[in-house]
């Protein structure tokens, strides 16, 4: 008599330890090797596309912070050029450096968590993750000297930035930045020749050349890849034309790839800001916008390198006070896109780790 | 040999001896694991529950004890019921062979070592009951993974032992420790090692700790379980980890030989030493994956054990009366060499499949 079997499906999220938040995946297992998965998506939604429409274009700088929690100097930076595009403002050459030093220690913020997070997911007992949130802890220092805030910072403004940037910032930066390399080296020393992690992360997760850029990826995911694709080169925005900084890339695409990307793309950021310290002008740091902003009636698309890829966000205005259409490119949300050809004959474990490796926040995958 | 010449006297003077020792050292074992991994984590660690925290374990006794038992409501009840006890009472039975120092033990089986092994395994039954039982796909999941592990690994560890056995010509844990004039990790480093890995997968601890990867399968064969039953999972499971040190202080550290100090402190040191060791590496390395845990216990503890095996059996036929440190160093070299050579011809598990 034939035995009656069933496919072995797991439901895992939105509540569990490792999705990052409320991610579902519908994992369908022969054993512990996944035959199929189906992602969900939406627990996160709030609608902020829809809120954003019916508020002022300043009042939708706080909304933009809660997009990605992880990054919100970024999304703001973002969000912040996209208007001064769309109504042709121009900022003031001390603030376009103000930005560059945020937009980067946002970077190293967000990486740090991402390969902590990652490492987390390998079953490294939140060792690593308190390691990284040493680090962290001292740059949401900074970022409290200048905005007040440790998560949600609202610092960008239309035309520069909110504060300037109080005397004792630049000091404490630099020896922050000072120190910086020799923590970079210190988790290289952990984590970059484990031999655990090498068994679990080297070619686990292989998303192709191919295949990342048939699905627009970007940010490290892609490069990882192997594609040379950097907005800050590709498409100078602010004034990242004048640094010298180097575009780390990977070849296999794999997991341990992206992991080591991202700190590669520490160094880089530290290399940025060590230059920025040097160059930062004095002079204002906001050109007046008025409060009710009405920018000309048109549209405008503005991308930056976010620190999990192209953010952009698209605007269309009727000359009214509140922007008539709000749309967000988010990278976590094109990047996830991947997923189950990534994942698809892989076992359990590695599902967990390969999502974990394209880095994503759920607040910016549903919005 | 008994410490009191009535039976029963002595049976039930060991079996009080035996709840409180594990008693404590469990309560010691949690107390020092958060603690110690909180060093390892540059944080403090809890502090708030009585002087340097020392109350923790107390705290969180009386937590899980207070907290609603659930049974699910699709789950097998008796089963449930039954397999936190399965794997609660036999974690205890291994403490009856354990000497804690000379004629201080429960009872001096003639086949100690045999009997700790064999008892040993029922664990899995019981965390296997556990995940069949809780109708949960996690749970399901985790046990499992428990018992492929402890199918693979029991074979590398048993063949470990024999090595000890043969150099001691003794099953007997007491004989093991008496025959013991250097510590048999200098003269067993090999088996040491093997004995030391494939216990760690046994009792399901980092890098092994696959059975309950809380990353992957949230908390494994016991994720339905809460209150009491819990308790005596998490019980069990520290118990078991005492055990390990014990065995692994009994066979290889030469048990409660030592100077100075009194023997039961040596005894206590070196089990604190093993344990030390495994919230080391728990707190620093990550969690194979299952196909790689599988490769490691049959493409590389395997027959390194056997080897040893081979080893072992030449060196007790025809040097018995070789002095033992160029024995020591011989066996240091053999091991390197070994570990080296072997671990380069295989590979760790495979990649991906293709569906």
């Amino acid at each position: 008599m034939p035995i009656k079997t069933e496919p072995f499906i797991i439901n895992m999220g939105p509540q569990h330890p490792s999705t990052h938040g409320v991610f579902r995946m519908r994992v369908t297992l022969d054993g512990e090797v996944v035959t199929d998965i189906e992602p969900v998506i939406g627990y996160l939604h709030r609608g902020i596309e829809k809120l954003a429409e019916g508020r002022t274009y300043k009042q939708d700088i706080p909304l933009c912070d809660r997009l990605d929690y992880v990054c919100s100097m970024t999304n703001d930076l973002a969000y912040c050029m996209t208007v001064e595009k769309l109504a042709g403002v121009l900022v003031p050459e001390r603030a376009e450096y103000i930005r560059v030093i945020m937009a980067e220690l946002q970077r190293i913020v967000n990486h740090l968590i991402a390969v902590g997070a990652f490492i987390n997911d390998l079953g490294a007992f939140v060792t690593p993750f308190m390691y990284m949130f040493r680090e962290r802890e001292k740059i949401v220092d900074l970022f409290e000297m200048v905005s007040g805030q440790r998560l949600l910072y609202n610092y960008m403004r239309f035309g520069g930035v909110s504060h300037d940037l109080p005397e004792e910032f630049l000091p404490a930066l630099k020896k922050f930045i000072d120190k910086m390399p020799g923590f970079i080296e210190e988790y290289d020393q952990l984590l970059a020749e484990n031999e655990i992690v090498l068994a679990r992360a080297k070619g686990v997760g292989i998303l192709s050349r191919d295949l990342a850029l048939d699905i627009s990826a970007s940010g490290p995911v892609l490069r990882a890849s192997g594609v040379d694709w950097d907005i800050r080169k590709a498409d100078p925005y602010s004034i990242y034309d004048s640094f010298a900084f180097d575009i780390p890339t990977g070849n296999a695409g794999d997991s341990y790839d992206r992991y080591w990307v991202r700190m590669q793309e520490i160094r880089q950021s530290v290399r940025i800001i060590k230059q920025a310290i040097k160059q930062v002008p004095a002079g204002k740091v906001c050109t007046p916008v008025p409060l009710r902003l009405r920018p000309p009636a048109g549209e405008a698309y503005a991308r930056i390198e976010s620190p999990k890829g192209e953010l952009g966000f698209y605007l269309v205005s009727d000359n009214s006070p509140k922007p008539y259409r709000f749309h967000i490119r988010a990278p976590s949300l094109i990047n996830l896109t991947a997923l189950r050809d990534m994942i698809v004959g892989w076992k359990l474990a590695d599902a967990i780790i390969i999502f974990g490796s394209i880095d994503v926040t759920m607040a910016e995958v549903d919005r | 040999m008994y410490l009191f010449d009535n039976f029963w006297m002595h049976f039930v003077v060991f079996t009080a001896i035996i709840i409180v020792f594990v008693f404590g050292m469990a309560m010691g074992f949690i107390y020092i694991e958060r603690r110690g991994i909180g060093r390892f984590q540059i944080r403090q660690g809890p502090n708030r529950t009585g002087p340097l925290g020392l109350l923790q374990p107390v705290a969180d006794a009386v937590k899980v004890l207070l907290k609603e038992d659930l049974i699910p409501a699709k789950g097998d009840k008796f089963i449930f019921w039954l397999a936190p006890i399965i794997t609660f009472v036999p974690v205890f039975m291994i403490f009856a062979v354990v000497p804690f120092q000379r004629g201080a033990l429960l009872a001096d089986l003639n086949i100690g070592i045999l009997y700790v092994v064999a008892v040993s395994s029922v664990v899995s039954v019981g965390v296997f009951m556990a995940g069949w039982s809780s109708n949960n796909k996690y749970a399901l999941v985790g046990a499992m993974r428990d018992v492929a592990q402890l199918i693979s690994y029991e074979i590398p560890i048993v063949l470990s032992i024999v090595g000890v056995v043969l150099i001691a010509g003794s099953l007997s844990m007491v004989r093991i420790v008496e025959a013991q004039t250097v510590p048999f990790i200098l003269l067993q480093p090999l088996g040491f090692l093997i004995f030391f890995l494939g216990s760690l997968a046994e009792v399901n601890r980092t890098p092994f700790d696959l059975v309950e990867a809380d990353s992957e399968i949230v908390a494994g064969y016991n994720i339905e379980y809460s209150g009491m039953k819990f308790a005596m999972f998490f019980l069990a499971e520290y118990c078991e980890t005492l055990a390990l040190s014990a065995i692994i202080a009994i066979i290889y550290l030469g048990g409660w030989n030592g100077p100075w100090l009194p023997p039961f402190l040596w005894f206590l040191a070196k089990v604190f030493f093993v344990f030390f060791l495994i919230i080391w590496i728990r707190s620093t390395i990550p969690r194979l994956r299952i196909d790689q845990v599988m490769a490691f216990a049959w493409k590389f503890l395997l027959p390194m054990a056997l080897i040893n095996l081979v080893i072992t059996g030449i060196q007790v036929l025809f040097w018995q009366d070789v002095l033992p440190w160029p024995l020591i160093f011989l066996n240091v070299a053999i091991m390197i060499v070994l570990i080296l050579l072997w671990s380069r011809m295989f590979k760790l598990g495979g990649g991906r499949v293709e569906v």
